[in-house]
This record gives C-alpha cells, sequence and structure tokens, in this order.
C-alpha cells in the first residue's frame, strides 16, 4: 500500500475525531462545572403542555416523545402540502414561461420574480398577519356553498362520518391493484399486437366504479358533518363539528408553496428548453401527435434535467418550514425544540435529536428522487 | 515524507491549542465572572425583545425598566459606571441556553423563579424583583368578567416556552374547560394575533399584560380579568457555578430594596453617610466591611443607590409614572402591607 496515498486520510480521519472529542468534552466539562446533566429519560415524562392542532390524539398527560411526534407529523403534514401545491404551481408556471402568449408569459415571469426575491420570512408574516387581518370573524363569515367556512379562527370544513370505513378502503385498494394488471396486459398487447388500450379512462372508471359498489352492496355509507357556530362569549364566537384547518397552517402551506413553486418553475423551464428543438421535429415528422411529442420525447427528456434541482428545491421547503415558530404553527421546532427544550432544559439532547430528524427526513426525501431520476434515467441497452 | 512531516507538525500543534482551551475551561478560578466583567469593562446582561416597564428600549437604543435596573446596579457595584452595561435582548426560548452557554452573565428577563429551573439547568435564581401571578385578557365587548366565564372551545394566545403554557393547561383541566393554545415565538406576534382576533383571551403574567395592552390599536376596548392563576416571582439569574458573582448580583438587588426601606434614596445618598442609624451607615458603606466579602471595594453600594435609585425608585420611574401599574399591590415593602423583605445588610 503507497503510505502517501493513506497518511493525509488517516491525518483527515484523526483531526474529524479530535475536533468532535474536543467538543463533546468541552460540552461535558462545562455541563458538569454548571451542574446540568444529561440524558434521554425525560422523553417518557409527563409533557404537561398542550398543543393546538395534532394529527394524532395528544394532550399534556402524554409523553415528551409524543409531543415529538406531534411536531414531527406536523411538520411532514406541512412539508407534504406544500410539495404538493408547490410542484403543481411550479409546473403550471414554468410552462407559462415558455408560452408564446406575451401576456401569460411576462404574468408567469412577474410571478416568479416577485416572489423569489422577497425573504421567506416575511412572506410568512404577510401571508399570517396581513391576510389573517382581513378574513372576517367566525360571526361574519359568509359560508361557501354553504358548508366551508373561512374565518380568523380558521378554515371551518364538513368531515366525513364513515360507516364500514375499511370496506370503502379495501374497493379502492382493490381498484388499484387491477390498474396495475390492466396497465402490464395493455403494455404487452402493444408490444406484440402494435394495439393500444385507453389505459387512463379504463383506470379512472375503475377508480369510480369499485368504491360506488361498494356503498351500494358493501354496506359503506357516510354522512356529512358541517360545522356549526357556537357563541363563547357575547362577542366570540367559533365553529364545532368538522375539520378545522388552523390559520397558521395554511398560511404556512401558502407562503412555502407560493415561494418555491417559483424555484420549481425556473427548474421546468430550464428542463423543457434543455430539450433540443431536433427532438421535437423528429418526433412531429414520425407522426406523433402534439401531445404525444409532448408526453413521449420532450417530458422523458426533460424531467432527466428538472428532477435534480427539484429535489434541492423539495429538501429546502421542509427545511424552511421549520420557520412555522414564527407564527404559532405547531411543527417540531416550536413544539419539540421550542415548548419541550423551555420546559425541560435539556437543550444538547433535544437540539441533537431536532437535528437528526430534520437529516433524516431531507435523507429520505433525497434516496426517495434518486430512485426517481434514476427510473427516468436514460437506460442503455 | 517530509511534505506530511509539516503537516502532521502542525497537526500536533493545533491538538496542543485545543487541549490548553480544555484546561482553561476546566480549571474554573473563583469568580471568573467577576474577573471577566472587569477586564471586559461592562456588565453582559440578557432582557427582553420588548417589555414595557421591565425591558424596553427606546428609538435611541436607551435600554430602561426594573429588569435594566438589577443589571445596571450590578455595574455600578462592580464598575462603578452603571451605563456599562451591554443588553442582549433573548426571547424567552433563548433565554437559559445563552446564559448557560456564557454569552451572558446576568439573565434579568421578568423569568419565573421554579424549582425545575433552579435546580435542574444549571442555574441560579438570586431573588425575587417583581412578585406576579398570571392572568387573562378579553375584549370589553365579550361580556367576560371573571375566568368562571371561559367556555369549551376558547382559543387563547401566549408565549412560547414560558410557565404561562403549564399553568393555562393546569387551570383549563381544572375547570374542564377544551381550550386551544395558540402559542408564539415572540409577544409582538402574540399582541398581533390577539387583536386580530385570532384568540378569544391573551394570557401571560398581569404585568405583562398591563405592559402589552398600551401596545393593542385601542387599549380601551380590553380588559384584564380579576383573577390571579399562579404564583410567578420573577427574578434575576444566574449561572450556576460561580458562587462569589451570584452574591454580588443578589446583594445588589437587595441593596435597592433596602435603600427603600430605610429611606435612602439617589438624591440624599451621599448624606446618609452620617446618619444616626448604623444599619443605614452600613448600607452606604460609612460602617464596616461589607464589600470586601464581596471582593468589591466598600463604596459599592453607595454607588447603585447613587446611580441607579433605590427599588421604590425604578418601580415609581418604569412601571408607575408609565401607567402600566401604579398599584404596587404585593410589591410593596413589607412594612408596607406587601411582601418585599430583604435579609439585612450587615
Amino acid at each position: 500500500m503507497n503510505i502517501k496515498k493513506i497518511l493525509p486520510q488517516l491525518l483527515t480521519l484523526l483531526v474529524v475525531i479530535l475536533i468532535f472529542g474536543f467538543f463533546s468534552y468541552n460540552a461535558q466539562v462545562n455541563m458538569e462545572n454548571r451542574g446540568i446533566t444529561f440524558g434521554y429519560g425525560f422523553l417518557s415524562q409527563e409533557s404537561s403542555f398542550d398543543v393546538q392542532f395534532s394529527l394524532i390524539e395528544y394532550d399534556g398527560s402524554h409523553s415528551y416523545f409524543r409531543a415529538y411526534l406531534v411536531g414531527l407529523l406536523n411538520t411532514i403534514l406541512v412539508s407534504v402540502i406544500g410539495i404538493f401545491f408547490a410542484t403543481i404551481i411550479g409546473v403550471v408556471v414554468g410552462i407559462a414561461r415558455l408560452s408564446n402568449n406575451y401576456l401569460i408569459n411576462r404574468t408567469a415571469a412577474v410571478y416568479v420574480e416577485f416572489f423569489r426575491n422577497i425573504p421567506l420570512l416575511l412572506q410568512i408574516f404577510f401571508w399570517y398577519f396581513a391576510a389573517l387581518r382581513a378574513l372576517p370573524l367566525p360571526q361574519d363569515t359568509e359560508p361557501m356553498f354553504g358548508v366551508f367556512f373561512l374565518t380568523i379562527k380558521g378554515f371551518f370544513v364538513p368531515a366525513f362520518v364513515w360507516n364500514n370505513l375499511d370496506i370503502f378502503i379495501y374497493s379502492i385498494i382493490a381498484a388499484i391493484i387491477t390498474i396495475i394488471f390492466v396497465r402490464i396486459y395493455s403494455r404487452k398487447k402493444q408490444e406484440k399486437e402494435g394495439i393500444q388500450i385507453p389505459v387512463f379512462s379504463i383506470s379512472i372508471g375503475l377508480l369510480i366504479i369499485l368504491p360506488l359498489l361498494s356503498f351500494l352492496f358493501g354496506g359503506v355509507n357516510a354522512s356529512v358533518e358541517v360545522p356549526v357556530i357556537k357563541q363563547l362569549s357575547q362577542s366570540g364566537f367559533t365553529y364545532e363539528g368538522g375539520i378545522k384547518l388552523p390559520p397558521e397552517l395554511i398560511s404556512l402551506a401558502l407562503a412555502l408553496s407560493l415561494y418555491t413553486a417559483t424555484f420549481i418553475a425556473e427548474c421546468v423551464r430550464a428542463g423543457v428548453q434543455g430539450v433540443s428543438k431536433g427532438q421535437k421535429e423528429a418526433a412531429a415528422s414520425i407522426g406523433l401527435t402534439p401531445n404525444q411529442v409532448l408526453k413521449l420525447v420532450v417530458m422523458p427528456q426533460a424531467l432527466r434535467i428538472i428532477i435534480p434541482p427539484t429535489t434541492n428545491q423539495y429538501l429546502n421547503l421542509t427545511k424552511n418550514s421549520s420557520l412555522a415558530a414564527a407564527i404559532a404553527y405547531p411543527d417540531l421546532v416550536l413544539v419539540f425544540a421550542g415548548t419541550a427544550l423551555m420546559q425541560t432544559g435539556r437543550a444538547i439532547e433535544i437540539v441533537s435529536i431536532t437535528m437528526l430528524t430534520y437529516l433524516s427526513l431531507s435523507i429520505s426525501i433525497s434516496i426517495f428522487m434518486n430512485w426517481y431520476n434514476k427510473k427516468i434515467a436514460i437506460k442503455e441497452k | 515524507m517530509f511534505k506530511y512531516l509539516k503537516q502532521l507538525t502542525s497537526l500536533v500543534a493545533m491538538v496542543a491549542v485545543l487541549f490548553t482551551f480544555t484546561t482553561e475551561t476546566m480549571a474554573a478560578k473563583k469568580s471568573k465572572t467577576l474577573k471577566n466583567t472587569k477586564k471586559k469593562g461592562f456588565v453582559r446582561c440578557g432582557v427582553s425583545q420588548g417589555l414595557p416597564g421591565f425591558s424596553n428600549a427606546d428609538a435611541a437604543g436607551n435600554w430602561t425598566g426594573v429588569d435594566v435596573d438589577v443589571c445596571r446596579a450590578v455595574a455600578a457595584a462592580v464598575l462603578g459606571d452603571a451605563n456599562k452595561v451591554k443588553f442582549t435582548p433573548l426571547s424567552a426560548k433563548e433565554r437559559f441556553t445563552a446564559l448557560t452557554s456564557n454569552e451572558i452573565d446576568i439573565l434579568s428577563r421578568n423569568t419565573t423563579w421554579t424549582l425545575s429551573r433552579d435546580a435542574d439547568i444549571g442555574l441560579t435564581f438570586v431573588g425575587v424583583n417583581f412578585y406576579d401571578g398570571q392572568g387573562f385578557m378579553v375584549r370589553k365587548n365579550s361580556g367576560i368578567s371573571s375566568v368562571n366565564d371561559f367556555k369549551n372551545g376558547v382559543s387563547a394566545c401566549t408565549n412560547l416556552g414560558t410557565t404561562t403554557e403549564l399553568n393555562m393547561r393546569d387551570f383549563f383541566n381544572s375547570k374542564g374547560i377544551s381550550y386551544e393554545p395558540v402559542t408564539f415565538e415572540k409577544a409582538d406576534e402574540v399582541v398581533a394575533a390577539y387583536d386580530a382576533g385570532r384568540c378569544d383571551t391573551y394570557t401571560t403574567d398581569k404585568s405583562g399584560l398591563a405592559a402589552q395592552r398600551i401596545k393593542l390599536s385601542s387599549p380601551d376596548d380590553h380588559m384584564v380579568l380579576p383573577e390571579t392563576i399562579s404564583k410567578e416571582p420573577l427574578g434575576p439569574v444566574v449561572r450556576q457555578g460561580d458562587s462569589v458573582w451570584e452574591d454580588i448580583v443578589r446583594w445588589s438587588l437587595n441593596t435597592m430594596i433596602e435603600a427603600e426601606e430605610y429611606g435612602v434614596t439617589s438624591a440624599n445618598a451621599d448624606s446618609m453617610k452620617t446618619s444616626d442609624n448604623p444599619a443605614v451607615k452600613r448600607l452606604v458603606g460609612a460602617e464596616g466591611e461589607l464589600g470586601a466579602a464581596l471582593g468589591l471595594d466598600n463604596d459599592w453600594s453607595l454607588r447603585i443607590i447613587k446611580q441607579v435609585g433605590n427599588y421604590g425608585e425604578s418601580y415609581k420611574r418604569n412601571i408607575a409614572d408609565t401607567g402600566i401599574l401604579p398599584d404596587r399591590g404585593p410589591n410593596e415593602l413589607w412594612t408596607k402591607g406587601g411582601i418585599l423583605y430583604v435579609p439585612p445588610a450587615r
């Protein structure tokens, strides 16, 4: 073995270990001097604080670990909503920027330049405080379609109360499995006989018919629970029943999607422009319809350029969701690295757990997007 | 090979430097904080991000408030000048970490003294400079006149990372009322959200409610409910493990309170040196060697009273005259029906 090659690497490793060791030793000594104990035992203690919005059952009698889960799920929720809308808006705006229609393409450009050049925290404050003040009080609101109530205290929507929900879910799973078989069959048929089956229409049909059957014969039924106004005091009102989406969630998701969508739009534009003109012309010359040109020739090539930078945007959005603490959305940072940290005083433990959690979330997104990127990459035969 | 030898030498040097630092941290000297403060020439003081009456900065960046005055008193005692203080505004969330990680030397930020904070996280509370309790603010037109009028589904805005969050849960649970806690990191956002109508009530320490009410768009439309749901003794905090510094901060605060008790003010402090009362003479350093016990000179307490004033002056200047809480309530001297009572300086 060549010592010249190994020595620098060993030295690097040594330096890393020493630096890490120094910091942990230093922290240990300082904590000891100040009588601070270290340990993760607090996670099983009763948290004794409440959280306004939670996807799982939680109140102050549960443990700090459960409070951590509440925060984590809320972070995931707002990230998923944000990524979903950012992608849709991003793709639409990105394609709009390539439009030949001057108005559409300028509007898209102005949107992108405006939203990506204002700090995100300001946008969150804008959507929360400025937009919130414009919303009506619960007693003054006009219902949308008679059942949706958008108020300063949140967006109250009807909830479904299900009977035999499990049968309904099975029917959807059955539909999805059937669709997969239909797709495999149609691909084989096209390869063998060159005949195309309208897979898309069949899929939609299956997704409607099977759940419908479960309603007719499976004993599934759902009733709708509409929110009802409730008086709290002479001037204070709220809604009861149904599902409540807190205004903090709405503003945060809105700000995150609108901000991140600008970057995704630029990725999409770059991707589509990156496909050479000759490809489209060649596709058209062999008789593909414009739709097929986009679907079979342009998009598959554009996606290869779009996916990697878009992954970065998804990661950014997830990490940016930690700005939630500023507007009282109970995400991981607010619930766990905020209240729980304050109540226990376990700064090192909680911050390390929070950092690890964000790291895991980001790595999971990366792994998924890399897998998808590999899947659509050019397969050399 | 020589190339790497050079790298190796620099690495060894680096490691050696790191270890020197470490040993330095280990050998905590007797009142390192006092030594460092004198070396730096200013007291590092953690305060709130703006709570009128307690710690609030004006447009020119001058800090005022009863919490601020505790730090000024320490600066006057240790450095001889009450203005030699560097204020660091901290959120409720950041405050303890800032103190334990050596960013500040005194935390004087309307902080409640509790057992777990005192014992568990490396802090020491040195005393109480304001006896407070948690209350609720509501809109006058809501017709709510007592905490018993709250109904299920009430939404309450408050600050993140405070004892308020825990008290609120205890309170609503004991009443069997379901509530929605809306917690913000900064007080300004709590006020803005409550003002906008996001919440039915705003809950925090009553002094805080009184101070923040001024910031609302129309303060007269809001009122603080009469009930107090918790005990909130607020006071300055220091790091655990430096008992000399701890004593200096404790007795700086005590001096202010005792000065009021004996009628020593910033105006008459000098003339009190010739007082007939030995307790007063001790207080202004004309008798005894009390300063030496703290590692200070004998005029330390006189400087506090002359430059900052006694507790009553500080309260009047910051809280009463600004209209926040004109009535001193429990924060009156024990001799006048309050509960301010400090051990004697002797």
